[in-house]
Parts: C-alpha cells; sequence; structure tokens
C-alpha cells in the first residue's frame, strides 16, 4: 500500500479522473478503496462524517471491480470509485439507523434501487453517513449520536441534512457520497462544505430503500467534487424503477455528454426574492460573480421573479411534516428497532414509551406538528390550503422557467454557523433552507457549486435551479462556470493540501 | 308514531388475486404464520407500495357488475391509525375519490325486486391477524394477511330490515362469486359485513343515532343482530329515549354491546398517499374490462326463463352459481325437457353434491351424462325409479347413464310381448284380486302389477304393465 501521503494526493483527485486511472490499471480499485478507508481512520474521529465503516463491504466490491478488469471487461465510467451512502438508504445487511435511536441497532434488509444501481457499476461503498435525525434538521445536529463537523472549520455545522456525506467529499474521505433532499438536504450541506450537490426532478430517482420524510419532496442525489463527478453518478442512479411508482418513466440523457463548456445564449435569471434582506453580503456579492462570470462566457442574464417564496417556508413546515407524521408511524417497535424496556398495560402505552425514548426533540416537532395539520377540522385550513399554495409556487418556478432557461440564486442564505449556534432558535435553522425549498415544493432540480468563501474561510454556494427533467441543462451551466473558476478545487485546510 | 329501519350494510370482500395488493408476496389461505412476508408488507423503513394491476381490473369488472360509474382518476388514501395488525400504523385504502361510484344491487324482497344503491366501491389493503392465548401471555401477530387486497362495497341505508340485508348480502355474494373476483367465504373471513343501523319516525322528524355493528362472522349472525339493533332502537324511538352514534360489537350470546362511543372514535387523519399516483383508468380499459363480463346472474335467470320456460322459482335455483348455470345449459340443451333437467338439478343431483360436500365443478356427473338420463326416461328405457339408481352410479362413478344399465341389466321391459306370459301368470294367481278388481275395487290392480314387478326384478315398464292388465281384466 502506498505511503499517506500519496494517498492524500491520489484521493484529492475528482473521481472521473479516479475512474479513468482504475480503468487503464495505473491503480487498482483495491488501492483506492483502501486510500479511502485510511482516509476515513485517519480524519473521521475529527470530522466525524460515518456513523458506519464498511470496510468488508467496499473491499470485496473493489476486489470485484480489479477481476473484472483483470478478465478484461468494459469497466463503466466510476466503476472502482468509492461511495459514502447517507444513513437513510439501505444497504442489506448494513446497519440503517436514520441517525436515531429508534433504529440503533437495525440492519437493512434489502438494498435500496440507489444502492444496488451504485453497486452494479462496480462502486464499493465505504460506509454510512451522518444526518440530521430522518433527514430532519440542516445541521446533523439533530443526529441522535454525533455532530458532524465542517472540514473548514471544524467549529462550524456541515450543513444537513444529508452533512455527514456533505463532509466527508469535502474531506475526500470518498470521492462521491449520496444524499437525500427534501428541502435543501443535498444543496445546503454542498454549498456549506464547499463542494457540489444535485437534487434531481421528482421522479427522476428511484425512493425505493430511502426511508421516507416526506414522500412528495424526497429524492435521492449526488454529493461529489464536481459537475463532472455529480453528472457522472446522477447517471448511475437516475431512471424509472419498477419499486417507485412515482419514479418517471423519462429518458435519462447523457448528462456528461451535455457538458459542452457552451453557454451562450443561455438565459439565466437572477432570483430577485433570494438577493435581497436576509442574505448575507458576501454571499449575494459571490453568487453576483457567477452572474457576471456566465455573461463573460456568453449568457444573458435578467431578474426573475417568485412571488410566493415567502410561503415555501411555512408550506414546506406543513407538508414535509404531514407526510412524516404518517411515514414515521411505522417505527413503534413492534417488528423491529427500539422497544421500550418499561411495562407497558397495553399496546398502545408500549408505542408511547418506545417513541418517546427513540425520537429525538425535532422529530417528535415534527411528528407533531404534521399529525396537527392533518386532523379533522384542521386539514383544510393548513394541509389542503398548504397544497394549494405549493401549486401557486409551482406555477410561479414555472413561469420564471419560462422565461430564463435557469434560475441562479444563493444555496443559503448564511455560511456555514457555529455547532450550537442554533439549536435553541429552530425557527433560524428553518431559515437556513429558506432558497432550497422552492425546487422540492415545485419538483424540479437544483444544483449547488461551490462559488467563493467568505473573508472568515468559509465556502458559499451558488445555486442553479432548472426545469423539469433538465438537470442536464444545470449541470452544464456549472460545469461551464466549474471550467473557468478554481472554487471546487480548492480544499480545507485539514486535508494539508490546496486549502 | 309508525316507524321505519334503514339500514346500510359495509362489505369487505377480499380479491381473488395471486398476489398482494402492494407487493409480491402470495395470498394463499391457511399458510404457516409470517411466510408470506416481504419488506413492503413488514412496512421496513424504505419499502414502497406498487400497486397490483390485477386487483384494480377485478374492482372495476365488480364496478360494472354493480352498474357503478367507473372513476377516470381515483386516489389511494391513507387511514392513519396504530395498531399492531396494521404494520406502517397507516392503512392505504381510498377516501375522497373512489374507483367505482353510484350502482345498485337488485334483490327479491316479497313485494318484489328492490333497487339497493351502491355508494361506492373501492380498493384497500387488508391487516395482519392478531392471535391472542396460546402458549405463554404473549399475544402473536400472523402478518400472511396483511397487504391482501380488498374491495370495500358501501351500499346506501335502502335496506328496511334484516331479511333484506341478507337478501343483499346472499346477492352480492353471488355476483362476487359469479364474476370470479372473491370467494365469497364469510366463515374464512374473505368477505365480512358491518351494518350501519338507525330508525326513523315515518312522516316526522325522530331518530335514532346511528350505530355500527362489528363482529358479524356469518349471514346468520348478521340477521341476528340487525333484528336485534332494529328492537333496541324502535324501542328507544318510541319510548323517546335518547341514543348515541356508537360503534357496537355481536356477541355470541345474542346481543351487542357498546365497543366505543362517538368520542372515542378515531380521527384517521385521511390524507392523499403521497407514495402512489393517482390511478387513470381510461375508457379504453373500462371497456376491455367490460368484454370480459359474464351474462350476470340476473340477465341469465330471465334468459332461462324464457328460452327455456323454466319457471322464476327453477331459473333462481339455476341461477345459484355460474358453474350451475352453465351445468344446467349444457344439460338443457342436450335434452328434450329443460324442465325434467332443472328437476334432476335441484333434487337427486344438488343433494348428492350437498351430502358428499363435491363442488359442482369436480363432480362426475357431465352435462351430457345428466341429458343422455333424461332421455332414457323419456324414451321410457328405464323408469323413473331405475333412474334413480342410474343416477347415484353416474355420481360415483362417471360412467354414462345407458352403460350403467346395460352392465347392471337395468333396462326396462317395453316389449308387450315380453310381458304378456308374465301377466297372464299374475292373473293365474292371484284370482281373488283379479275378482275384486272386477267387482269395481280398482285399487286391486296395484296387487297384480306388483307382483309383475317383482317377477320382472322391476325392469317393467309400469305404464305397460298397467295398460295391458286393464287391457286384459277387461275383456
Amino acid at each position: 500500500m502506498n505511503d499517506m501521503a500519496d494517498d492524500i494526493g491520489l484521493l484529492n483527485r475528482p473521481a472521473h479522473e479516479l475512474a479513468a486511472l482504475i480503468r487503464s490499471g495505473e491503480i487498482s480499485a483495491v488501492a483506492v478503496t483502501e486510500a479511502s478507508l485510511a482516509r476515513i481512520e485517519a480524519l473521521n474521529p475529527t470530522v466525524k462524517a460515518f456513523l458506519t465503516v464498511t470496510p468488508d463491504l467496499a473491499l470485496e466490491a473493489a476486489k470485484a471491480t480489479d477481476d473484472a478488469l483483470a478478465r478484461g471487461e468494459e469497466l463503466g465510467p466510476l466503476a472502482g470509485v468509492p461511495i459514502a451512502i447517507k444513513d437513510n438508504l439501505c444497504v442489506d445487511g448494513v446497519l440503517c439507523t436514520c441517525a436515531s435511536k429508534i433504529l440503533d441497532g437495525y440492519r437493512a434488509v434489502y438494498d435500496a434501487t440507489v444502492v444496488e444501481r451504485v453497486k452494479a457499476v462496480g462502486m464499493p461503498i465505504v460506509g454510512k453517513t451522518n444526518l440530521d435525525e430522518f433527514a430532519m434538521g440542516s445541521s446533523t445536529e439533530n443526529s441522535a449520536f454525533f455532530v458532524t463537523h465542517n472540514p473548514w472549520d471544524l467549529s462550524k455545522v456541515p450543513g444537513g441534512s444529508s452533512g455527514g456525506s456533505a463532509a466527508a467529499v469535502a474531506a475526500r474521505m470518498a470521492p462521491l457520497a449520496l444524499g437525500s433532499d427534501t428541502g435543501g438536504s443535498i444543496r445546503q450541506p454542498a454549498s456549506f462544505c464547499g463542494i457540489t450537490g444535485l437534487k434531481t426532478t421528482y421522479g427522476r430517482v428511484s425512493r425505493y430503500g430511502l426511508v421516507g420524510y416526506g414522500s412528495s419532496l424526497d429524492q435521492v442525489g449526488a454529493l461529489a467534487a464536481d459537475c463532472v463527478d455529480a453528472a457522472l453518478l446522477t447517471a448511475v442512479i437516475a431512471g424509472q424503477d419498477p419499486r417507485d411508482t412515482t419514479s418517471a418513466d423519462v429518458p435519462v440523457p447523457d448528462y456528461v455528454g451535455e457538458l459542452t463548456g457552451d453557454v451562450t445564449g443561455l438565459r439565466v435569471g437572477i432570483v430577485r426574492e433570494l438577493m435581497g434582506e436576509g442574505i448575507d453580503p458576501e454571499v449575494r456579492e459571490s453568487v453576483l460573480t457567477v452572474a457576471r462570470a456566465l455573461e463573460g462566457m456568453g449568457a444573458s442574464t435578467g431578474e426573475a421573479s417568485i412571488p410566493h417564496i415567502d410561503y415555501a417556508l411555512p408550506v414546506y413546515y406543513l407538508i414535509g411534516p404531514a407526510e412524516a407524521s404518517s411515514n414515521l408511524a411505522r417505527f413503534d417497535g413492534m417488528r423491529y428497532g427500539h422497544r421500550t424496556k418499561e411495562r407497558a398495560a397495553d399496546h398502545i402505552e408500549m408505542y408511547s414509551r418506545t417513541r418517546a425514548e427513540g425520537f429525538g426533540p425535532e422529530v417528535k416537532r415534527r411528528i407533531m406538528t404534521g399529525t396537527y395539520a392533518l386532523s379533522a377540522g384542521y386539514y383544510d385550513a393548513y394541509y389542503l390550503k398548504a397544497q394549494k399554495v405549493r401549486t401557486l409556487l409551482r406555477l410561479d418556478v414555472e413561469a420564471a422557467l419560462g422565461q430564463f432557461d435557469v434560475l441562479l440564486s444563493p444555496t443559503t442564505p448564511l455560511t456555514a454557523f457555529g455547532i450550537g449556534e442554533l439549536v435553541n432558535d429552530p425557527i433560524a435553522m428553518y431559515m437556513a433552507d429558506i432558497c432550497t425549498f422552492a425546487a422540492n415544493l415545485a419538483g424540479v432540480p437544483g444544483l449547488s457549486v461551490p462559488c467563493g468563501f467568505t473573508k472568515a474561510g468559509l465556502p458559499i454556494g451558488a445555486q442553479f435551479t432548472g426545469r423539469a427533467f433538465e438537470e442536464g441543462t444545470i449541470l452544464r451551466v456549472g460545469d461551464a462556470y466549474q471550467r473557468a473558476t478554481s472554487h471546487h478545487t480548492s480544499l480545507p485546510g485539514l486535508l494539508g493540501a490546496g486549502g | 308514531m309508525t316507524t321505519q329501519p334503514l339500514i346500510g350494510l359495509e362489505v369487505h370482500a377480499q380479491l381473488l388475486t395471486a398476489s398482494k395488493m402492494f407487493c409480491g408476496c402470495p395470498t394463499e389461505f391457511g399458510a404457516p404464520p409470517n411466510t408470506q412476508v416481504c419488506p413492503i408488507c413488514t412496512a421496513q423503513p424504505g419499502a414502497l407500495p406498487v400497486p397490483n394491476q390485477r386487483a384494480v381490473e377485478m374492482t372495476i369488472l365488480t364496478g360494472l357488475a354493480l352498474h357503478c360509474d367507473i372513476a377516470p382518476r381515483s386516489v389511494f388514501a391513507r387511514k392513519n391509525y396504530f395498531y399492531p395488525d396494521l404494520t406502517k400504523n397507516y392503512q392505504i385504502s381510498q377516501y375522497e375519490q373512489p374507483l367505482c361510484e353510484n350502482g345498485y344491487v337488485l334483490i327479491d324482497t316479497e313485494s318484489g325486486p328492490k333497487r339497493i344503491r351502491v355508494r361506492r366501491v373501492h380498493l384497500e389493503e387488508d391487516t395482519g391477524k392478531n392471535i391472542h392465548g396460546g402458549a405463554g401471555a404473549a399475544s402473536r401477530i400472523d402478518f400472511n394477511r396483511c397487504g391482501l387486497p380488498l374491495m370495500e362495497i358501501v351500499s346506501e341505508p335502502d335496506l328496511t330490515s334484516a331479511d333484506e340485508c341478507r337478501a343483499y348480502l346472499q346477492k352480492l355474494q353471488l355476483i362476487l362469486r359469479w364474476i370470479g373476483v372473491c370467494n365469497g367465504n364469510m366463515e374464512e373471513g374473505s368477505m365480512r359485513c358491518e351494518p350501519t343501523v338507525n330508525v326513523i319516525e315515518v312522516g316526522g322528524s325522530a331518530k335514532t343515532a346511528l350505530v355500527e355493528i362489528k363482529n358479524l362472522a356469518s349471514f346468520r349472525a348478521v340477521h341476528q343482530a340487525v333484528d336485534y339493533e332494529i328492537l333496541r332502537h324502535t324501542r328507544a324511538l318510541l319510548a323517546g329515549e335518547s341514543t348515541t352514534r356508537e360503534t357496537r360489537r355481536w356477541l355470541a350470546e345474542g346481543r351487542t354491546e357498546t365497543m366505543r362511543s362517538k368520542e372515542e372514535a378515531h380521527d384517521y387523519r385521511y390524507f392523499p398517499e403521497p407514495d402512489l399516483m393517482p390511478l387513470e383508468v381510461d375508457e379504453a380499459m373500462v371497456t376491455r374490462i367490460g368484454a370480459d363480463m359474464p351474462e350476470g346472474p340476473d340477465e341469465v335467470r330471465e334468459r332461462l326463463i324464457e328460452q327455456y320456460e323454466l319457471s322464476s322459482y327453477d331459473a333462481t335455483v339455476m341461477t345459484q352459481s355460474r358453474e350451475f348455470a352453465a351445468f344446467f345449459e349444457a344439460a338443457a340443451g342436450a335434452a328434450e325437457d329443460p324442465k325434467a333437467v332443472a328437476n334432476w338439478m335441484q333434487g337427486d343431483f344438488a343433494r348428492l353434491l350437498n351430502e358428499t360436500g363435491t363442488p359442482l365443478a369436480e363432480s362426475k356427473v357431465s352435462p351430457a351424462g345428466l341429458a343422455d338420463l333424461v332421455r332414457l326416461i323419456a324414451d321410457g328405457a328405464i323408469s323413473g325409479k331405475m333412474a334413480k339408481t342410474v343416477f347415484e352410479r353416474m355420481f360415483e362413478t362417471g360412467k354414462a347413464p345407458a352403460l350403467i344399465v346395460d352392465e347392471e341389466g337395468m333396462s326396462q321391459i317395453s316389449d308387450t310381448s315380453a310381458l304378456e306370459p308374465v301377466i297372464d301368470k299374475a292373473i293365474a294367481d292371484n284370482p281373488e284380486a283379479v275378482e275384486n278388481y272386477r267387482s269395481g275395487k280398482k285399487k286391486a290392480l296395484g296387487a297384480l302389477v306388483g307382483q309383475i314387478m317383482k317377477e320382472t326384478k322391476g325392469q317393467a315398464n309400469p305404464a305397460l304393465v298397467n295398460e295391458l292388465l286393464v287391457q286384459r281384466l277387461g275383456e
């Protein structure tokens, strides 16, 4: 095995380069996987991105890829590249906790469709990453086990809920990771951690095996070093799945082929409502440099508007929790997971104690909010009204995307905040996702790319929102921008290189 | 005060699909506990439902058979409540937009046919089964039934007596079996019924509060429980007592008791199932499913009356099932006497099927065999009495009646020249009977016929013997 310094150099390369080295036989998949596992061993005690590390599973897959190459088989574009999986996606036989005590010790009994697909193309799974409990949160502080630290500043949160996946990629413990995004849970941590994150169109990627939070909002997506890697991973996981009837029967285009670098004539709408009050001036400035860069490449920019965007947060916090209150009902201690040790008089008392012990405060808050919103006498005023406003928001987004090819905005109003800074202020925490809700509510794709750093050295993210099933367009814009800039190649100081 | 009971029936019918409603697990009844389960029906984290297309088609077929409108777009909804036999702690059902609406079932009542309106037919999934008692104090749960496809068929409160409820259930059972969507077995729980009962003042505004009755595992229990509730409500109404909306449980001892009051009723927090797209049914699909629709029991019944000149009663019996009607038509078409076929089918044939517990489909008697038997009798080849024996042999062996008659030497003697010596002998042996007959005691003929039948081991054609005897004694 190579020495540590070489490993670090190796893993600092993007996934597509690693894959090319593996395909050409210059380095084995096993060596890359060992480097990833070694990096996890070295950095995870500090960053705490992983809940579970799966060396046996990873090395077995890496060996299989090496064997396939030795047999002269054609390898896929990501074969042998290690990947980290958010711990709300099922990997057969591996712990799946959703960072909740209620699933402590639970092992998945099947592979999620996305997991099946990354396995099928020969990607070694190195572990399961931390998250806010059941993907509810914006910082990983709602994990029942521990907080993940932002590799750029260990005193800051990595964002959430896919904070573990984002931190793992930012610290290059794994070149790629899967996350899930219900209200911004891929894009916001990608922004906080200085990496690229794509939430696909609702229905683009199968949700089978993703532990449901808000079923009508959830999408699985890629966290990556750059847009090329995000495009490659999206190509692997996208496509209709007969096991998820909400997955769409829409052909998957060649995402990498769409990365032409050409944005000539592309119309970029800067979302007015997301550039004003509440947006950190450093963030605003940085996003405007993206607009200027794109103009320089031949794109046109203009002001776009999503008039109902102020309602995104309340609508999200009605629909998400309403669906969650029902989705999380299955965690009752009856068939699997945590069950209270206290004696209970009947099944209802057993459920109450189990759930009181097993769920954390934010999950309880959302279950209660959602239950209330669906209750007789309140349904029309809350859930139904929220669905109607959701339609208005979708129409807003569609209208804006009729006028423009992509929308540009900050991914987050502020950069990574300090661990513990917002834990007692749920509303302020909710505001961290204010720029990302609209894409989930409208079901359209959103991409976050690094676009600079604050004076304090924290990454800033720019968000491109595209039309339904036009992931290729926002990836093309993001890639063109990355071809012209180097923010995405900057690495955190703790890696001792490039940062 | 004149009072009027109003009863609505909610029927749950298990669909005869090979797999469950939202997963691929088999649906066989009686498998060892928890052997027909998977991540979906045990609600493992991340598992998603996929609707069973066959179940959707069967529900549409049922909707058509019940004269319903089929919704081009219907929506699955979640019914949320916590119970150990419900793995997700919500049931996927349909709520605001069911698959079928506004149909009816025609029932026979003393005052003629009556139309019972069907409010809706929707699709949902069954729960598991809690098993209490047994070894230790623990309760156990069998999830084999969890996720089986169920249709819920809800009538309007058009029924006014326990008898009408029974007629409605029997008719519904007949139709569901007829179109092959449900085996209709109440004891096995593949068809379940929950009546909603109240009693109103005719021409006035007084009425009792609606009561739903649960725990009814047979037609008999439904009849008894509805009767019991009608009486209870009528008394309360006449006495001016106030009643409360509640769910009551039927007890084996023959009464109902409160199960839960309205205050304790669940708030199911229905909302559209976000894991499933709305169910789209286009006209082409309805047409295709409708093309598979067999002629219904009412239509066949009318046709049997018309085509075979059966009585209304006979036609009803012949349409007790689709198989029975098909058997009748096949046999009646081959025989010249449909009425005789109908008589055999509701007589000896029905009795033997019943006594031996044989389903018609497994019976060894073929329609052609029965037709042959009817023809042998009509031709005088065998007597009606002999035919009974021949039919029993047919039922046991499946052999053709002519073969049985041959093998057992049972053919009837209808040949005058063969009978004459026997008749001569009987007259010679019984001078007293002959004398009695000639002196006007016509009954005395019986003794003579008896001896002739005995001599011929029952094979003499009794009509011919009679005729020849009368002729000879009159000489």
